[in-house]
């Protein structure tokens, strides 16, 4: 039975996703500027996994292949999940992580739409607590360390050798949030690890230039309309202010709060992973609510728990509370005054 | 080790206390389980689960001596909400009863002899009649209950049932070829 | 210039429009055949047929009287005779047909005798009785009596809002109402402001429709009404609901369950303050109204129509395209789709689009709800539509109310920006259907207790009466036969009486003997109303006015529905 209305717009779920892939491309592009043309390989990588295992679990569940094949969301889950591990990993890491992201975190919770966990974090989240070391090694950006060839990442990626005389050591580093904070161990001053070499003019060379990446593909689909600014927002400034705070404390210990935007997943977990429409909430106030504690728990994972970066358990943590936050941001509706039933 | 238990012991009797105390101190007059019940019931008044109507139906619910899938009037909905409010898993229609569709009896005038019978039968005095008069259905009140047209000496009562049409007509539930979800 | 507010959301379609302005109001031809619903007013119940088949009617005269509180009278559109009183198809979304009057015109188009008044020499009571018997309706398409809405009542109207904001696509049929017949919507505004005793009247114009705004402000000056403002509002969907209108114009949100007059506005369509002033300054009732027939038709425009004329008739004026596979009454956003194009034209009728598959593709297929928010950002009733959809759709119907479901004014915002496509205000209205039907059905349940519980105590109390008077007998035989012990022994078999009074009408051996002896009677009696001929004209009125009483009882015997509709 029809009924109206009887005119849609021009949009859909495949066309946003394909948007929110384009804006990951500037950050794609740094990336590959800085640290080579691994990452791309395990971008496709997790795609082909990703749409495979989407494929699988659409045909055990008896759901037809081509509206949900086609609507770019296994494709994006697969991105995220590949630009939050290292590139130079073995092959079998991305694949674990984002067939676990797509089977589990996705289709066991009812597939697209249903799930209450961001299935790229849930993918980073079982990858990270399994494979702790090699999930640690990141490149060494461009001018650092060891310069490896395509082939030779390639060879790497498949095989696990490198090129005789060149050490794992040699061409992978900690992150510049994993070494600061093995800094501090060591009781040095934040001013003096900041003179090292990894870093750059706000946090980690190179990995400070794909953050900007990743913020100008943010303001594209704050421009598009695809994301709202709450989010993006409200984590940033949680983070900062958070920073901020002990920063004013004790500057010695703890490190300037645009150092902690622009390191590590802050970006690409504010405009890309926080953003996730399905797990995070609907109501304007609920999203700022929502980005600001998890920028808050962003921080206090990086500054003072083992992991070394706290945006994926920030967003799972938060993705369990967005059913309550909705239930209590609920808008004044029409007419109503505010708080009345 | 004997602390531990003393405190365990403590806390069982502190709470054991608490909760006798508010049994009796908050306890509800009657029963409102039977009420519960009988709000979700139809109340058709009529019979068919056993028991003279709707209310001795819903007392014999909350006793547990009847089964919540006795009642066609209620369709399987109501078997559902039964379920929900007592939470039992639900209980589909067991054979001879099924729902029907709600319909109200309609007494066909020049048959009628006035004999008062169905005036008895009807548990909710929706015919208005008296001896040797021709008797009528309030069909707004009728419950569809079916218990006047045993009692017609002269079988004038038929159940006409409720027709779809444009002032009850509903929505549906909107259903598409290619929806996935359901 | 006034301070204009602003509401929640909305979104620009687009709007379809300059095709049915080209050219000016035509009138639609006579058709052959009209076909006239008795139910045109929204709510409420259905008018009386103040006819019979065979009838002969002048234009004007009234088929259908106004029953009950809210309800509007129904007109003959044109002279002719009727020919049927019967169910046909209407321009319904069920589907399902409704008693209409078809009546063949004479072609002489011959009037009743009417005259026009000047509405200040009459007393608002007899304005609005006149406004009620010319049938005027609310014809923005929610034709609620307009005669309920002129009421000042307790809380003073301060403004009163005329809604020529028209935010549809495809719908101009107010604009050129505007354009050519300004002058008469202003002296009906006149007329409603004095029945209203308002204080100004802010006509409202989206800013797509510069002529219009321009015409109806030259009458306004023209006429000096001081007091009447017409005010240019920006165009966005749907900024010409009531609702939305009041709230650009006046700043005050009126909430669902609350009469736009209880916070101090009334609204009304600028076609409806047309026909006020032809109904009270000329004396004509509704009787035809301006529709705009667009989209798959080969020359678009607005026609002036009578009220029932057939659809099909009517587009085969605009020139319908081969290709046309259905009629779409409303805008696309809102309108309902036609069940039969032999369905006639009604007061709600402001448009008629020709649909054809080119024209309005089918959606894709749904997808889940990815929570974009999308909806919830135009939705101008603040609702969190995906909210609604996700209990609609699991039938949790009384969440699905705590979320607010019925302040959703089914605009269709929603369903026009999801990128999932999902069909959200249906699934809106299937749970508003629903949970009408279960309040229903929860009435007459509770309606049943009570009138059972009365029953049981009656019977209770009867048997306790009958006992006690048992009883009572008892002591009094007793004390007779205590007495008759005394004195001179009675006849005997005398003791049996007493307990008699009570047995009489109660019983069961009696009531059955009787009842088969009147079995048989019945049973003869069943098998003559087969026996047809030969009746004396005495018995066939008698069955004429049993058969009557019967239609009467099945008329009874339909629950009232339909009462949900508010002002
Ligand atoms: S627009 Fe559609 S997909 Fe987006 S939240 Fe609303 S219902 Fe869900
Ligand atoms: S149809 Fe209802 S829920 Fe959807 S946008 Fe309009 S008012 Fe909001």
């Amino acid at each position: 039975m029809l009924s109206s209305p009887f005119i849609t717009k021009p949009s859909s779920v495949s066309a946003i996703m394909l948007r929110v892939l384009l804006a990951l491309l500037p950050a794609v592009a740094l990336y590959v500027w800085y640290y080579g043309p691994a990452i791309l390989v395990s971008m496709t990588l997790a795609s082909l996994t990703a749409l495979g295992t989407e494929a699988i679990m659409l045909k055990l569940r008896d759901r037809p292949l081509k509206p949900f094949l086609s609507d770019n969301t296994a494709l994006l889950t697969a991105w995220l999940l590949a630009l939050s591990i290292p590139p130079l990993a073995p092959w079998w890491l991305i694949v674990v992580g984002t067939a676990f992201a797509i089977s589990v975190a996705k289709h066991l919770y009812g597939g697209m739409g249903n799930n209450p966990f961001n299935p790229a974090m849930v993918g980073y989240a079982v990858l990270i607590v399994s494979f702790p070391v090699q999930m640690t090694h990141w490149l060494s950006p461009l001018g650092l360390g060891a310069g490896l060839g395509f082939g030779e990442q390639l060879q790497y990626i498949f095989a696990g050798t490198l090129p005789p005389g060149i050490t794992f050591d040699a061409v992978t580093m900690a992150t510049p949030l994993d070494t600061l904070k093995t800094q501090l161990h060591l009781d040095h001053a934040v001013t003096q690890i900041m003179q090292m070499p990894i870093y750059g003019y706000l946090a980690g060379k190179g990995s400070e230039m794909v953050a900007l990446g990743f913020l100008v593909g943010g303001i594209y689909l704050l421009f598009a309309r695809i994301i709202t600014w709450h989010i993006p927002l409200a984590f940033i400034g949680g983070l900062l202010l958070t920073a901020e705070v002990f920063h004013l404390v004790d500057p010695a210990h703890y490190v300037s709060p645009l150092f902690h935007v622009v390191s590590g997943a802050s970006m690409i977990g504010a405009f890309f992973i926080l953003t996730d429409p399905v797990t995070s909430p609907t109501t304007p106030r609920g999203k700022l609510i929502f980005a600001a504690s998890a920028g808050f728990i962003t921080y206090i994972i990086r500054v003072f728990g083992g992991y070394p970066d706290g945006i994926a358990f920030a967003t799972l943590l938060m993705n369990i509370g967005v059913p309550i936050i909705d239930a209590y941001t609920q808008p004044k509706v029409f007419g109503r005054k505010k708080g009345q039933p | 080790m004997m602390t531990a238990l003393f405190v365990m012991a403590g806390i069982a009797i502190v709470l054991g206390a608490a909760l006798g105390f508010s049994a009796i101190r908050f306890r509800v007059e009657g029963n409102p389980l039977v009420s519960k019940i009988d709000a979700v019931l139809p109340q058709t008044q009529c019979g068919q689960c056993g028991y003279p109507g709707c209310k001795p139906y819903a007392t014999a619910i909350a006793s547990g001596e009847a089964d919540i899938n006795k009642c066609p009037p209620g369709g399987e909905e109501g078997i559902h909400k039964l379920a929900e409010l007592l939470g039992v898993e639900f209980k589909p229609f067991g054979e001879g009863t099924q729902p029907k569709a709600k319909a109200v009896a309609f007494i066909d005038e020049n048959v009628c002899i006035g004999c008062t019978l169905c005036l008895q039968a009807c548990p909710v005095d929706a015919i208005v009649g008296a001896a040797k008069q021709m008797h009528t259905i309030i069909a707004p009140e009728c419950t569809g209950c079916e218990l006047c047209i045993a009692p017609c000496p002269v079988d004038c009562i038929d159940m006409i049932p409720l027709e779809e049409n444009i002032d009850n007509w509903k929505w549906r539930y909107p259903v598409y070829a290619l929806t996935p979800a359901q | 210039m006034s301070k204009l507010y602003h509401f929640h959301g909305g979104v620009h379609p687009p709007a379809n429009k300059t095709q049915s302005t080209q050219t000016p109001i035509a009138q639609a031809a006579m058709p052959p055949r009209l076909v006239i619903p008795l139910h045109q007013h929204a709510g409420g119940t259905a008018t009386r047929p103040a006819v019979k088949v065979g009838d002969r009617v002048l234009k004007g005269q009234v088929i259908g009287l106004p029953e009950g509180r809210i309800s509007s009278a129904v007109h003959a559109s044109t002279s002719g005779t009727v020919t049927a009183i019967d169910l046909q198809p209407v321009a319904h979304p069920s589907g399902l047909p409704a008693l209409c009057v078809t009546l063949i015109p004479d072609g002489k188009d011959e009037w009743i005798e009417h005259h026009g008044t000047d509405y200040r020499e009459l007393p608002h009571a007899d304005l609005r009785h006149l406004l009620r018997m010319a049938g005027i309706v609310g014809l923005g398409g929610a034709v609620f009596p307009s005669d309920l809405k002129l009421h000042s009542g307790q809380q003073r109207i301060k403004t009163l809002v005329l809604n020529g904001a028209e935010c549809e696509p495809y719908i101009t049929c107010d604009d050129m109402l505007m354009r050519e017949r300004a002058a008469e919507i202003v002296r009906g505004a006149e007329i409603m402001c004095a029945l209203l005793q308002a204080e100004v009247v802010l006509v409202g114009i989206e800013d797509n429709k510069p002529q219009a705004i321009a015409t109806m402000q030259q009458a306004v000056a023209t006429g000096q009404h001081e007091n009447i403002r017409v005010v240019a509002v920006p165009t966005i969907y749907p900024g010409g609901g009531a609702k939305q209108l009041i709230r650009v114009l006046t700043g005050i949100e009126v909430p669902y369950g609350v009469r736009a007059s209880e916070m101090g506005v009334q609204c009304f369509n600028v076609g409806t303050a047309y026909s006020v002033c032809r109904a009270i300054a000329h004396g004509e009732p509704l009787l035809s109204r301006i529709v705009t027939i667009t989209g798959n038709v080969q020359r678009p425009q607005n026609f002036e129509v009578l009220l029932g004329t057939p659809i099909a008739e009517l587009a085969a004026q605009a020139g319908t395209k081969p290709d046309t596979t259905g009629y779409i009454m409303g805008g696309p956003m809102m309108g309902v789709p036609v069940p039969s194009a032999q369905a006639g034209v009604i007061k709600a009728t402001n448009c008629l689009i020709a649909s054809s598959p080119a024209l309005f593709p089918p959606a894709p297929p749904a997808l889940p709800c990815i929570r974009c928010t999308r909806c919830a950002e135009v939705c101008p009733a603040d609702l969190q539509p995906q909210e609604l959809y996700w209990f609609a759709k699991a039938r949790e119907l009384g969440k699905a109310q705590e979320y607010h479901l019925f302040d959703c004014i089914e605009c269709g915002a929603c369903s026009y920006v999801c990128p999932s496509h999902i069909p959200l205000v249906q699934y809106y209205r299937f749970a508003k259907s629903e949970i009408w039907a279960h309040e229903q059905e929860k009435n007459a349940a509770d309606l049943a207790r009570e009138r059972h519980e009365f029953r049981q105590e009656r019977l209770e109390r009867d048997k306790r009466e009958r006992a006690e008077k048992l009883a009572q007998k008892e002591r009094a035989a007793a004390a007779a036969k205590a007495a008759a012990a005394a004195a001179p022994p009675a006849p005997a078999g005398d003791s049996a009486p007493p307990a008699a009074p009570a047995q009489p009408a109660a019983d069961p051996a009696q009531a059955l003997i009787q009842a088969a002896i009147e079995r048989a009677k019945a049973q003869a009696a069943l098998s003559k109303p087969k026996n047809t001929e030969n009746l004396t004209p005495q018995q066939r009125a008698e069955i004429a006015e049993i058969e009557a009483r019967r239609a009467k009882i099945r008329e009874i015997a339909r629950p009232d529905n339909g009462q949900n509709e508010g002002p």
